[in-house]
């Protein structure tokens, strides 16, 4: 069993002769939340677009369950699964259809039970033979991320989840994604731009600027080596600190 | 390959038409009016037709075999759109569907939506105009499968254009078949041609399908021939089309289109 769920090194990505991400190394270990922080620009999607190989690095090498992901995709993709606020599901198909669509996908065996208890578990099974067009972001939101648990993922990535979620339910959220991980020992990397969130639920955080890893480590860590109190000060620091120069 | 991911692929699409009149409608809308259209054209026609026999036969047989073609390719590029529009893209790329499950799914709900329509299309002909595509025998299985196989290397060859260049491409999903219609020489023989389209002409397997299909309705018989150049440039068009597509898809992964076009 692999020491690290994850495992990034010297990945680099060059669009036309600008570097999004440069050179970055990192590990997350099984049962880890890892965050994954930094302004506009920084590189976070693009290291997440290549962790789920939706775009081929120019350098460097990502090995996920300690295999190699350009040799391994169809393995490793069905054993993580991922999220984001910036993608939705067919319109006209209701929550349910959709969710058999990836669970069967995901070859998930006792599809009903399943979405019947993740449909609970973000309480939304009075939507299940909504369309999707019908349903509010917050609810589509949540559907979405009923479709990353459904293959019970050894590792989440999500894309800010909770961008689009009232503070109600994104505290649920948080919650949910806390007791899976405690239950399931499921690693989850995650970006967001709502710093107070990455504080409370990330074991580790990535600070990301300009395609390069700032600083890594626990929460606490970051504030102590920027002298802030929050990641939010760390962050405007940073941003500040680039707008000046 | 697996042929549970491909059904669960293909049946995504199967519940967007089971629950969307407007996706239903494209289904046999079109094709119902291209048949009402120019089936009473040819009914009006053949009044005038003076020596030429089976007018009735050629136009609205080869109405129904071109339109084969080209819900054959719509099967293709309007289904893979149909994930753009949605926003869909890359939950499908994130999964363990692999991109040759992704495209033999999307050859398979082509086959079946065009199984729907042409049915529809050829109880129409015969109610309408009392015209029994039939009658061409066993000779109109080779000729529509070679106008589907080309339909699907047109819609491989879309798909992944619209891949490459993003939604602002996908008006290509109308448009690239109706390009082959001319030197297809859907309505009229090759023969019509100026000669640099005939030789454009024989290059192109729908001409060759349907220069088989007037002569079939007039001798009776296949003309091999015809039905082997059909086949070999098929067999070529596919495997270029395929090789295409994988092409596209990793120059769109390298340069972070595949993302893109997901959001």
């Amino acid at each position: 069993m692999a020491d690290f769920i994850v495992k990034v090194i010297g990945l680099t990505k060059v669009y036309n002769g600008f570097k999004a991400v440069d050179n970055i190394s990192f590990e997350m270990k099984r049962g880890e939340i890892l965050g994954l922080i930094g302004p506009n620009g920084a590189g976070k999607t693009t290291t997440l677009q290549m962790l789920l190989d939706l775009t081929e690095s120019t350098s460097g090498e990502i090995s996920v369950f300690g295999l190699p992901l350009k040799k391994n995709r169809e393995e490793i993709l069905g054993r993580v699964n991922f999220s984001s606020s910036y993608i939705s599901l067919p319109y006209s198909l209701t929550v349910n259809e959709n969710l058999t669509v990836f669970a069967r996908l995901y070859g998930v065996k006792e599809r009903r039970a399943k979405i019947a208890a993740l449909l609970e578990a973000f309480e939304i099974t009075n939507i299940k033979d909504t369309p999707v067009r019908s349903l509010s972001s917050g609810q589509i939101t949540r559907v979405c991320l009923c479709k990353a648990l459904l293959n019970d993922p050894e590792a989440l990535f999500l894309d800010e989840p909770t961008a689009s979620l009232d503070p109600d339910m994104a505290d649920k959220t948080r919650r949910l994604l806390k007791k899976i991980r405690g239950e399931k020992g499921v690693s989850i990397l995650y970006t967001s731009h709502n710093m107070k969130e990455m504080e409370e639920l990330c074991d580790r955080v990535i600070f990301m600027e300009g395609g390069r890893v700032l600083a890594q480590g626990r929460p606490d860590e970051i504030k102590k080596e920027f002298a802030s109190d929050t990641l939010e000060d760390v962050f405007l620091k940073v941003s500040r600190r680039k707008e000046a120069s | 390959m697996k042929p549970a991911r491909i059904a669960a692929y293909a049946a995504r699409h199967l519940y967007l038409y089971k629950r969307s009149l407007p996706r239903l409608m494209e289904v046999f809308y079109w094709p119902l009016l291209d048949l009402l259209l120019w089936g009473f054209v040819s009914v009006y026609l053949a009044k005038y037709k003076g020596t030429m026999p089976n007018f009735i036969a050629f136009f609205i047989g080869a109405i129904i075999l071109w339109d084969m073609l080209f819900r054959s390719q719509q099967g293709i590029s309007v289904s893979f759109l149909e994930d753009v529009w949605s926003r869909n893209l890359l939950n499908i790329f994130v999964s363990p569907l692999s991109p040759a499950e992704y495209i033999a799914s999307l050859l398979a709900l082509s086959a079946i939506k065009l199984a729907f329509t042409s049915t529809v299309m050829i109880t129409l002909a015969w109610l309408l105009y009392s015209y029994n595509v039939l009658t061409i025998g066993f000779s109109l299985i080779p000729l529509a499968l070679n106008l589907i196989v080309m339909g699907w290397s047109i819609g491989i060859i879309t798909t992944a254009l619209i891949l490459r260049f993003g939604q602002e491409a996908e008006v290509l999903a109308w448009a690239v078949a109706l390009l082959f219609q001319p030197v297809s020489a859907v309505f009229y023989p090759v023969s019509v041609l100026p000669e640099p389209l005939r030789t454009v002409a024989a290059f192109v397997p729908s001409s060759h399908v349907f220069e088989g299909m007037r002569h079939v309705i007039a001798t009776g018989a296949l003309p091999l021939d015809e039905l082997v150049w059909a086949i070999i440039l098929n067999a070529l068009y596919l495997g270029a089309a395929i090789a295409f597509f994988a092409w596209n898809f990793r120059s769109a992964k390298r340069k972070g289109l595949l993302a893109k076009a997901g959001e």
